[in-house]
């Protein structure tokens, strides 16, 4: 089944067609979602508007963790199965992942100021959160290292497998130990502890980001594939020159 | 599809060891990880020892009517709902400090007494409209400011 999906020209053809209806669905929930999550919803009883920076922190960080977990997956598959195609899709993906990752550490830091009375704490959450930005540029810095490319691929595809222990810790980190983070909200035993109308923005910005990363991966994907090919026909011509001028 | 199954084995099995690994260090290293002691732990731990020199943190609730203003300190006890312990402060407070907020204090811990330089707000993880919260307190309902 992979090889039937990780064949380029096919990639291409799909892709064609769901994207623009991708790139729709991210620009209206991403519309609505901010509408409803600066105007019309309600003020939190205890942190007045500060709350409307959750609309954008919580779902940076569900995709930074998200889309590393995917990173992952991805380079299990390259180094397994050895298949190109997986590559490019961990190599794509690692930049969206860091720039959520950031996010969240930003949006976090801001958010905390005002709430906490700091912009930064060493607790489990906020240093995990960190690790997980520093795997996504260790990663990319990798990946880059080597003077042969697949090389530099396969040594950052383990450090990114080694990087999904973080994963847990990221995410279980508020209830194993005192954290100043709060506990989670939407994911617990005995259902969300968040009024509905605040939970309607949440929601429709999980989505925006989502297809906003979706259309982007696909995006780099494509793009990676095209200076391939641009790679290997200077390749063939100059190979070419070199047989004549010979 | 032999090398494929041995290296997908192999990295199942990294994946294990190293997981295993990770939880053995963070087990070790609980009692650095945890960023603040509750009241209970604080005085389990080191009611004992006088004089403690480094700073450590205590997280809790401020308790009900226990705010007290004695020139430019703010006297309040802390409490988990078990054990309470008297904190100083000079401020400055952030914006949510009131009774019954989650707060976490650092500073040093000296004859059953906190003396801190520095406090945290916490809040908790219920996010809902004032009116809510008001009915939900009217009709003694609220579960919020527990933990």
């Amino acid at each position: 089944m992979f090889d039937w999906l990780a064949n380029p020209n096919r990639f291409n053809k799909i892709t064609e067609k769901i994207q623009p209806c991708i790139l729709l669905i991210a620009i209206i929930t991403l519309i609505s979602g901010l509408y409803f999550g600066l105007f019309d919803s309600p003020k939190d009883y205890q942190q007045g508007d500060a709350v409307r920076i959750m609309y954008v922190h919580v779902p940076s960080a569900w995709l930074a963790s998200f889309l590393y977990f995917s990173l992952a997956i991805s380079c299990v598959f390259y180094l397994v199965w050895k298949h190109p195609l997986a590559d490019l899709v961990s190599s794509s993906i690692a930049p969206i992942g860091a720039l959520f990752s950031a996010l969240t550490l930003i949006t976090g830091s801001l958010w905390g100021k005002p709430m906490w009375g700091t912009w930064w704490v060493w607790d489990a959450r906020l240093t995990s959160m960190l690790v997980l930005f520093f795997f996504y540029l260790g990663y990319i810095l990798l990946s880059n290292a080597f003077e042969r490319k697949i090389d530099g691929s396969k040594t950052a595809s383990v450090l990114a497998i080694v990087g999904l222990i973080n994963l847990p810790i990221v995410k279980f980190s508020v209830d194993w130990w005192h954290t100043l983070h709060q506990p989670a909200s939407i994911i617990k035993i005995g259902g969300p502890s968040i009024d509905d109308k605040m939970l309607l923005p949440l929601i429709l910005m999980i989505f925006a980001l989502s297809f906003f990363s979706l259309y982007m991966i696909i995006l780099n994907v494509k793009t990676k594939l095209i200076e391939k090919k641009c790679e290997a026909l200077l390749l063939k011509s100059n190979l070419e020159e070199m047989s004549k001028t010979g | 599809m032999n090398a494929k199954y041995r290296r997908l084995f192999i990295t199942i099995i990294v994946i294990l060891t190293l997981g295993l690994a990770t939880k053995l260090i963070l087990m070790a290293l609980e009692d650095n990880i945890v960023y603040f002691y509750t009241p209970n732990d604080l005085i389990e731990k080191f009611s004992d020892t006088k004089n403690i020199q480094s700073k450590i943190r205590i997280g809790g609730l401020v308790l009900e009517n226990s705010i007290k203003k004695e020139g430019k300190k703010t006297i309040f006890m802390i409490t988990d709902r078990k054990k309470e312990v008297k904190v100083e402060f000079k401020g400055p407070f952030p914006d949510l400090f009131r009774e019954g907020q989650g707060i976490v204090a650092e500073g040093m811990f000296q004859n059953n007494n906190f003396i801190a330089s520095e406090v945290l707000a916490k809040h908790d993880e219920n996010y809902m409209p004032p009116e809510v919260a008001d009915a939900l307190k009217k009709n003694n309902v609220w579960k919020g400011d527990s933990n």
